[in-house]
């Protein structure tokens, strides 16, 4: 393996290696071949499609809750069926769609955006699917069973426990917790190890895309978030499965224990939903004002300090819990100091689009329409972090409008910019710009009229998660406007979906590079060949798609007859070594059911426990077993 | 109706403080948020000389710009931050001299309210309608009986969250005669939406005369009907529950029942004190408040009538 300066190979040299390529990178056929799938834009379009149908039914249920509040002491929903669903409209949304739907447009982009062929851990990628699926398929089993958690999305103590919460839903819901965070784990370490080591030669990490440092940064807050939550529901489990009172005043446990684990978690999930939609706004930004995006460093440095600072803010969740006043003013200060690497990214954006020249496709008025939701859901979030404010409007639809402001606008209408920008590479096929044009305005409007009108219920008295109202309260109208609001949006995300599955078959071709985009995924054909990079490509640029010449040198010298891939330095890039890849394999499924029966079986009984450790580890030693290539790198070695 | 619960129309000295807050994040963050989308359509719609074209063009004025906006937002949000806990502390607690104390404990659905006092026979209970003097502090100790709960009275001051195991305190003070609503605010399970409670805001003579009144124990039935009622109600299994002072029934796990009808709603809000709703609530409380801890009471018509009539005569 070497750095050619210049490589001219035979046109029939070149073709012999992608046949090569192609036959050794190639998916198996047959259900088999299905299951036991590996590469990394196999499993990223299955994460999408998963998280997009568990979007689509998250929807539903919001429109439910809206169409029950829609009226004063309406009788669509009792008590019961409207608190199972709220509290699958949050779980769903939180941790089946939002947090699963940027580590999978991550999986699919991020190789292809730093020149590698394929993940560190292909066969990682697979188990987290699986385990995602089995967790997701498990809640929505329960819900559908009438067994459907219904103690909320934070599940609190000790509404959730065992004496206030009899039967298995809360146990469900954690399980689900479980479940999902093992998978954001798995997806997190994975995408740490590919960033680090797999960029192409070159690719300094100074000269990383800004979606690839949002990612990264995300997948070091998923591996110190998750595991406080992934405690928080194995110790309520525990609480409820083997009465331990982790969380029993009772008996000396403590109610507020699980506040402070849940939300040291939920905070910074909030950042991991939003950061990964921040490297796409960059994304898109540059690529429709044709210029780079404007202050590389502070962006980098603001998302660093975002993902830092996001780990200080839990307890402005907590302040009506009465915590000592010197503690709360702390994190207030913190709550509002993370409007700032905020702020610089808006500015700097700005400053990109105002130097460029910015043609106003879909992709980019998603963006706009970002920065106008973000920017007040941001301010209404300055305002939630001062205490005296908060007390009043906290857990009433005030915070509702809130968070949906930020999390619909910071992270979902980029989102949809993202996979309109994207959708080209993924599929080969453009989606409608003039469809595109009408779902954004449409959802734009409908979003603005769903949640602006709950600021005003909050400020009147209207607390979150009742399932009814009585009419003198006063707040039927904004409440109908609201429903009337979602209404128009759900038209609006309606006409995106039919625009990308009709596109998806019938759209115009793409061709490689549609957008005149910098970035290397816009150097493979639409969509990417299973190698992704018949020559792995050097970067010696920040846009190598507009600032790299055609005599930029390429890679040479990988093996093409097995899944050979490069290794690089973690800061510069430099090629270290060669690495072989494993193969297709069906042990990611195996220990994904190995592991799936043990946390649906503790639900039970605890003695699934160790029996299903026991049966994970047999699953794990076919996982593991010394596979040929291995064995014949091995006897290469001197 | 709007002022029955809302944090912006303030009849206390802390809500009052609030509001201002209020008033003072509205105005920056609306002036933020305008010059934001000010600069964002201009960066858009402005038109494009040629020597911006350039790739790079004016790198530099846009870092002065984008510095000094930064900074901007920085002495604007250290602002806001002294602003706002400059108010905290305010808001924290009042002058504790002359303060009435007044523990309120939540319960899965509705609010037990208890008036405490250093002596014993001036201390007493009701629930879900709190009376207190204008112009006076009120100490509010509360805790929960169940799960967390909070405890939150727009008009007057934030919220307070009830959580078992540590029980906790803040103030309250009405300026201003009036009756404001308090929504339980934080979810508590099936009849979360139907746990509200009533402050009633009023000059100090008639917080007297209504205080005066609440020490004494039950009248007794003065009619026939009213004393098959209360044999009615004694024979029923609702004293293991509830506390009629100056009856045998002494039960403390739903709400006292003493002057029952002195209080303007039923089921923590979710009825208006009325014989009719009454009658209902106690035959059929599930239709009512589905999930409620009351389970349904059957009688005879007569009976109910006798029972209705002694519970009404409960002033």
């Amino acid at each position: 393996m070497s750095v050619a300066e210049r490589y001219e190979p035979t046109v029939d040299a070149d073709a012999e290696e992608a046949r090569q390529l192609r036959e050794t990178w190639k998916s198996r056929s047959g259900l088999i071949g299905w299951l036991g799938e590996t590469n990394h834009k196999k499993i990223a379009s299955r994460y999408i499609v998963a998280a997009f149908v568990f979007f689509i039914l998250g929807g539903l249920e919001a429109a439910l809750l809206r169409f029950q509040l829609a009226r004063p002491e309406n009788g669509l929903m009792g008590p019961d069926l409207y608190n199972q669903v709220f509290t699958m409209h949050g779980s769903t949304m939180m941790f089946l769609f939002a947090v699963p739907i940027m580590e999978a447009v991550a999986m699919y982009m991020v190789p292809l955006m730093i020149g590698a062929r394929a993940m560190a851990f292909p066969r990682l990628n697979a188990y987290s699917w699986y385990v995602y699926v089995i967790g997701g398929g498990l809640l929505y089993g329960a819900f559908f069973l009438n067994v459907g958690p219904d103690t909320g999305w934070f599940s609190y103590v000790p509404l959730s426990g065992p004496e206030f919460a009899p039967g298995k839903r809360v146990d469900i819901w954690a399980q689900m917790i479980t479940f999902t965070e093992l998978a954001a784990l798995a997806a997190a370490v994975n995408q740490i190890a590919t960033i680090f080591k797999y960029r192409a030669p070159g690719m300094s990490l100074s000269r990383m895309p800004l979606f690839v440092w949002s990612i990264l940064i995300t997948a070091f807050m998923i591996i110190f978030a998750m595991p406080a939550v992934m405690a928080a529901s194995s110790l309520l489990a525990l609480d409820r499965l083997v009465a331990t009172h982790f969380f029993n005043p009772a008996e000396g446990g403590d109610a507020l224990l699980w506040q402070h684990l849940f939300w040291f978690f939920g905070h910074p999930e909030v950042y991991i939903i939003f950061i990964p939609a921040l490297g796409m706004v960059s994304t898109i930004v540059a690529a429709f004002t044709r210029r780079k995006v404007f202050g590389y460093t502070a962006l980098v440095l603001s998302l660093v300090s975002t993902g830092f600072i996001g780990f200080g803010l839990w307890v402005h969740h907590m302040f009506a819990t009465g915590l000592p006043q010197l503690g709360q003013s702390f994190f207030t200060a913190a709550s509002m100091m993370i409007a700032i690497p905020s702020g610089v990214q808006i500015f700097c954006w700005i400053a990109t689009l105002w130097s460029g020249r910015p043609r106003l496709a879909p992709p980019l008025l998603f963006v706009l329409g970002f920065v106008f939701i973000f920017v007040m859901g941001g301010l209404t979030g300055v305002m939630l972090a001062s205490v005296p404010l908060d007390i009043q409007v906290h857990d009433t639809f005030f915070v509702v409008a809130h968070f949906h402001y930020v999390l619909i606008g910071g992270a979902v209408f980029p989102l949809l910019g993202a996979i309109f920008y994207w959708f080209p590479k993924m599929t080969g096929r453009l989606m409608s710009q003039r469809l595109g044009k009408w779902s954004f305005w449409i959802t734009f409007v409908g979003f603005n009229l769903t949640f602006f009108p709950m600021h005003i219920l909050g400020l009147n008295g209207m607390p979150r998660r009742i399932y009814t109202y009585r009419a003198e309260t006063g707040w039927g109208d904004l409440n109908l406007l609201a429903t009337a609001g979602a209404l128009v949006m759900a038209f609006g995300l309606l006409l995106y979906l039919i625009n990308a599955l009709s596109s998806w078959r019938h759209g115009a071709w793409a061709g490689d590079d549609p957008w005149g985009g910098e970035g290397l995924e816009w150097s493979v054909s639409s969509p990417p060949p299973d190698y992704n990079f018949q020559h792995l490509p050097t970067v010696s640029s920040r846009a190598p798609m507009w600032e790299q010449g055609p005599d930029q040198p390429v890679v040479v010298g990988l093996r093409s007859d097995r899944r050979e891939v490069l290794v690089t330095q973690l800061i510069d890039a430099e090629p270290d070594h060669r690495e072989t890849l494993p193969d297709h394999a069906i042990a990611p499924l195996a220990v994904a059911i190995a592991t799936g029966v043990t946390f649906v079986g503790v639900i039970f009984s605890p003695w699934a426990f160790p029996i299903g450790l026991l049966v994970t580890g047999i699953a794990l030693v076919g996982w593991f077993w010394p596979r040929d290539e291995s064995r014949e790198l091995l006897e290469e070695q001197p | 109706m709007r002022d029955l619960h809302s944090a912006l129309d303030a009849a206390g000295p802390q809500a009052g403080r609030i509001e201002d807050l209020w008033w003072i994040f509205f105005w920056i963050c609306t002036t933020v948020f305008a010059l934001v989308l000010i600069a964002l359509l201009a960066a858009v719609l402005h038109r494009r000389r040629e020597e911006l074209r350039r790739v790079d063009g004016g790198e530099r004025s846009l870092t002065r710009a984008v510095g000094g906006a930064t900074a901007v937002s920085a002495v604007i949000l250290i602002g806001l931050l002294i602003a706002s806990v400059s108010t905290g502390r305010a808001v924290l607690s009042l002058p504790p001299s002359d303060a009435l104390t007044i523990e309120v404990v939540g319960h899965q659905w509705w609010w037990e309210i208890n008036y405490e006092d250093p002596v014993t026979s001036h201390r007493f209970s009701t629930a879900n309608e709190i009376h207190i003097p204008v112009g006076r502090p009120i100490r509010v100790k509360t805790r929960s009986a169940d799960v967390i709960h909070s405890f939150w009275v727009p008009n007057l001051h934030g919220k307070r969250d009830l959580i078992p195991g540590h029980p906790s305190e803040t103030w309250l003070q009405a300026d201003r005669a009036g009756v404001f609503r308090g929504p339980c605010a934080e979810f508590c399970g099936a009849q979360h939406a139907n746990m509200h409670l009533l402050v009633v805001a009023e000059p100090p003579a008639a917080f007297e005369a209504w205080r005066q009144a609440q020490l004494q124990t039950a009248p007794p039935p003065a009619t026939p009907l009213q004393q098959r009622g209360h044999a009615v109600f004694l024979s029923l299994p609702c004293p293991t529950c509830h506390t009629i002072a100056g009856t045998p029934a002494g039960g403390r796990v739903g709400p006292d029942l003493t002057h029952l009808a002195s209080r303007r709603t039923l089921a923590a809000g979710a009825l208006p004190n009325t014989k009719g709703y009454l009658g209902g609530w106690i035959l059929d409380p599930q239709t009512q408040k589905p999930g409620t801890k009351m389970p349904p009471v059957a009688m005879q018509s007569d009976d109910l009538e006798a029972l209705l009539s002694y519970l009404e005569s409960l002033r």
